[in-house]
């Protein structure tokens, strides 16, 4: 990756970042897990996958699977950047006259398949996979995967039955933001060692930083890595990164903030001085 | 005299439940909504297992073969459908004196999208043989109910709600009993939980329009109360049933099998989710886009009796 190619996935997450924001108002988001995996769905987007504006019914396109659901502020601001999605439907965000809401909705162009409820889609992506790997195509299927949504049974089940059935063209990606709902996931259920428990499982494993795009190029390179194996990446992230103030902590998870504070909040973006919160927190699960 | 317990909040009267009977322990699938504080002053029975939903329930199976009495906590959806054949299979088979709090139910989750909408609750927990069904209208409806309901040895599904009364309850709370809080010839709005509030603004308006209007809380789903629903339909010339629930299942259907039982006739006029998701937003837009606002059900009765009338 050359220094230019780097400074414009640089561009594009801020901007996504700044989509996000927007939306943490008047009804508020879920801006401290969107704002976690938006370099890692920007990487993904824009130098990984095989999918654009004008092959998204494609059947030999790769897909990605949102299955942490409630950080669909961040693949909706980048559908923005990406042409998929026009600029002003972002403020119909929560309004009855669009489909624009705290989930992902497959009405939307570019969302393959609806997410909210944690711990399904490992299962629909690898029926996915499956179908590929039966019509002999060349497709792979991206599943991003909360830390906190590790704790669903499903996730484990659909583990297995991806090694069992050598679907090498399955790669679940975990935002290892470091916290689910209400506190740090280790405080809760320890998850440690995560890229351990999925190698337990038959599943090729990578670690890296999910902010760093030298290290989200290397990690995705050659994958699968071993003919047969399915990846898992542990993508080590923040929650809320790029806004200092209400990064890493348990009580930034969903947030409404007033508008006067998404000023604040935008131009703590751009690098000035720190927003000052005064808005309740809401935690919503 | 107030019928409300000295606490304040449903946590504080968990707490008080607890703090007096070694038995309850308090669960929970990372859904600490309505259970904030309980944390630290309840310590080891305090239990939260993770975004683990059959787990929890099967936990709570064995915590309650030990002799306790868990109240699990999750959102509804994730309680009563990820969870389904563990509390049926676990809970419902062997009877179990676990309480099942479900949050965020019907059009509380306002704008999270239909993996969130819990609208099919009730018709799943009724149908689990002995488990019983719990829909108070308000935070007060919630607090009157509490200890009974804690303390009855049976399982039961809480729908959870606890938003601020806008009236008065001046009925004491007893398992399988509805409030009647007006009576009136030409029509009975029968309703629970959270649309409660607009059921009381729609009989009111009906009211001021000249109509002789009845109002039941239902409260309890099951047992239903089903004096109250006999004499509500040999009285009024049309029963109407307001629910954030789908048409099958719920309030309405349990009117329907509560009428046809007795061999009574009388006109049914639903107001549910009729085979759909709702629409994902905030309260006042979805209650508004839906159809049901305190406005909106007095107008779809209003044009109902006209039609019966002519």
């Amino acid at each position: 990756m050359t220094e230019t190619e780097e400074q414009e996935l640089k561009a594009i997450a801020h901007r996504v970042r700044r989509h996000v924001v927007r939306m943490a108002t008047d009804g508020g988001c879920f801006i401290g897990a969107s704002l976690s995996c938006v370099d890692l769905l920007t990487y993904l987007y824009k130098r990984w996958l095989n999918v654009s504006g004008d092959k998204l019914q494609d059947p030999d396109r790769d897909y990605l699977l949102l299955s942490k659901g409630h950080d669909v502020p961040a693949l909706y601001g980048l559908f923005v950047e990406l042409g998929f999605l026009e600029q002003e439907r972002l403020k119909n965000h929560l309004k009855t006259s669009d489909h624009i809401y705290w989930h992902p909705n497959r009405s939307i162009p570019g969302v393959e398949f609806h997410s909210g409820s944690l711990g399904h889609l490992l299962g629909v992506g690898l029926g996915i996979a499956l179908d590929i790997k039966i019509r002999t195509g060349n497709g792979r299927v991206v599943v991003v995967l909360g830390d906190g949504e590790t704790n669903e049974g499903t996730i484990w089940e659909a583990a297995l039955v991806a090694a069992a059935k050598k679907l090498d063209n399955l790669i679940a990606i975990v935002d290892r933001n470091g916290f689910q709902a209400n506190m740090a996931t280790e405080e809760l259920i320890r998850l440690e060692p995560l890229t351990d428990k999925f190698a337990a499982f038959g599943w090729e494993t990578v670690r890296l930083d999910g902010h760093d795009f030298h290290e989200l190029e290397q990690g995705l390179a050659g994958i699968p890595r071993t003919s047969g194996r399915p990846t898992a990446i542990v993508a080590d992230t923040v929650r809320g990164q790029g806004l200092p103030s209400i990064s890493a902590r348990a009580d930034r998870w969903f947030c409404n903030f007033s508008h006067q504070e998404i000023d604040q909040l935008l131009e703590e973006l751009e690098g000035s001085r720190r927003a000052v919160i005064e808005s309740d927190i809401i935690v919503a699960r | 005299m107030s019928l409300l317990p000295s606490y304040k909040t449903y946590e504080d009267g968990l707490y008080a439940l607890a703090q007096a009977d070694e038995r309850f322990v308090v669960m929970t699938a990372e859904n600490r909504s309505a259970i904030r504080n309980l944390p630290g002053k309840l310590g080891d029975r305090f239990i939260d297992v993770g975004i683990a939903e059959q787990t929890m329930i099967g936990a709570a199976a064995g915590l309650a073969v030990r002799g306790r009495v868990p109240v699990v906590h999750a959102l509804a959806t994730f309680l009563t459908l990820r969870a389904f054949e563990f509390i049926r299979t676990d809970v419902g088979i062997a009877h179990l004196p676990v309480k099942l709090v479900g949050t965020f139910t019907g059009f509380v989750s306002e704008a999270n999208g239909p993996t969130h909408q819990a609208i099919e609750d009730i018709a799943l927990m009724r149908g689990i043989p002995g488990v019983n069904v719990w829909c108070p209208a308000d935070e007060d409806d919630l607090l009157m109910g509490l200890e009974t309901v804690m303390l009855d040895p049976k399982p039961c599904y809480v729908r959870y709600n606890n938003c601020k009364a806008a009236f008065v309850h001046a009925e004491p709370f007893a398992i399988g009993r509805a409030e009647t809080v007006m009576e009136g010839t030409d029509t009975t709005i029968l309703g629970y939980g959270l649309l409660f509030g607009e059921c009381l603004k729609a009989a009111n308006a009906l009211k001021d329009a000249g109509y002789s209007v009845g109002l039941v809380n239902m409260r309890m789903l099951k047992p239903a109360d089903t004096e109250t629903i006999l004499v509500a339909a040999r009285r009024s010339k049309l029963l109407v049933t307001v629910e954030d629930h789908f048409q099958t299942g719920g309030l309405y259907t349990i009117v329907a099998e509560t009428l046809v039982e007795h061999g009574v006739m009388a006109k049914v006029l639903p107001i549910a989710l009729k085979e759909r998701w709702f629409k994902p937003a905030l309260m006042a837009d979805l209650l508004e886009y839906e159809g049901f606002t305190g406005t909106a059900i007095a107008a779809r009765i209003t044009d109902q009796l006209n039609t019966t009338a002519s």
